[in-house]
């Protein structure tokens, strides 16, 4: 899995994925439906360099989630991870995020 | 085009943003270092990603490692534990390649200098100051072992840099018995954000 060093995080992914997910997904807990590995989605392996996005697995490497734009359609799969979590105990720093200047 | 940029700065009333960016001979985000001017207008779309962060509500000890300019969203966490006064004591162990490549260096000297919360380690790999004792270097087993806080201490880790970076300094952590969920991690490379 580490051979290369041609992979993010999902901390990176975190901005694309934010024009889909109204809840922070990098703290996000996923389980992959592969391993059964349950992890926060920043741990995953993310590769940015293609025309999607594809995270990975950290454990077991199993593709966890693909996503791509394509003209105006965003595609989305998410059938590698069994299960997402997350934690709307701050679901008001999503709902109403700082103003930037 | 978007890119995702690291913010350095602490949350403050008058709701600033502060990013770094490093400026690369060939970078692909050189527009932002040669072509925005003063009163230019940028969209933003932030903050995004709510795990590698320090919050207030954390006292346990900090063990910050960076990798070059993986200092900056560490900075995000050392100047807002200035402010919040608690009693997380921090480490930084910070490499770079030669001391011209520090990012924050007054600030840094000046935290250091004063004794205050943070214990500041540099590790240089291509050039060190004058008199510096360690060769030039890349952060191993034994720099882990000596400067890090032990994992006996409850310690959270938090470690930003480019892949190769992260991959060695959290591989050299989990070798000195570190639990893997008090290491978080955030990796960056040219490839970051590129949509």
């Amino acid at each position: 899995m580490n051979s290369g060093a041609n992979y993010l995080d999902g901390n990176a992914a975190g901005g694309e994925l934010s024009r889909i997910f109204a809840i922070d997904i990098a703290s996000a807990e996923g389980r992959c439906a592969h391993c059964g590995t349950t992890k926060r989605f920043a741990e995953a392996q993310v590769y940015m360099n293609g025309p999607g996005l594809v995270a990975r697995c950290l454990v077991c490497g199993h593709i966890l989630l693909r996503a791509a734009n394509v003209r105006q359609h965003t595609l989305l799969d998410v059938c590698g991870m069994r299960y997402l979590s997350f934690d709307t105990s701050r679901l008001s720093d999503s709902e109403n995020p700082p103003e930037f200047p | 085009m978007a890119r995702s940029y690291s913010i350095g700065s602490a949350p403050n009333p008058e709701k600033h943003v502060e990013l770094t960016v490093e400026r690369l001979p060939d970078g692909e985000v050189s527009y932002l270092t040669e072509q925005v001017i003063v009163n230019d207008r940028l969209e933003l779309r932030g903050p995004i990603g709510g795990w590698f962060v320090w919050r207030t509500d954390q006292d346990e000890p900090i063990q910050l490692i960076a990798g070059g300019s993986g200092i900056v969203p560490l900075m995000a966490m050392i100047r807002p534990r200035i402010a919040a006064g608690n009693s997380a004591p921090f480490r930084l162990l910070y490499s770079l390649r030669e001391p011209e490549a520090m990012f924050y260096s007054d600030e840094l000297n000046s935290l250091s200098a004063h004794g205050s919360f943070v214990t500041i380690t540099y590790v240089y790999t291509r050039a060190t100051p004058k008199g510096w004792v360690r060769p030039p270097g890349r952060i191993d087993a034994a720099l882990i072992a000596n400067t890090t806080w032990p994992s006996k201490t409850g310690a959270t880790y938090c470690v930003c840099g480019p892949t190769p970076f992260v991959e060695n300094a959290a591989g050299l952590l989990n070798a000195c018995g570190n639990e893997p969920e008090k290491i978080k991690t955030e990796r960056f490379g040219p490839t970051g954000g590129k949509q």
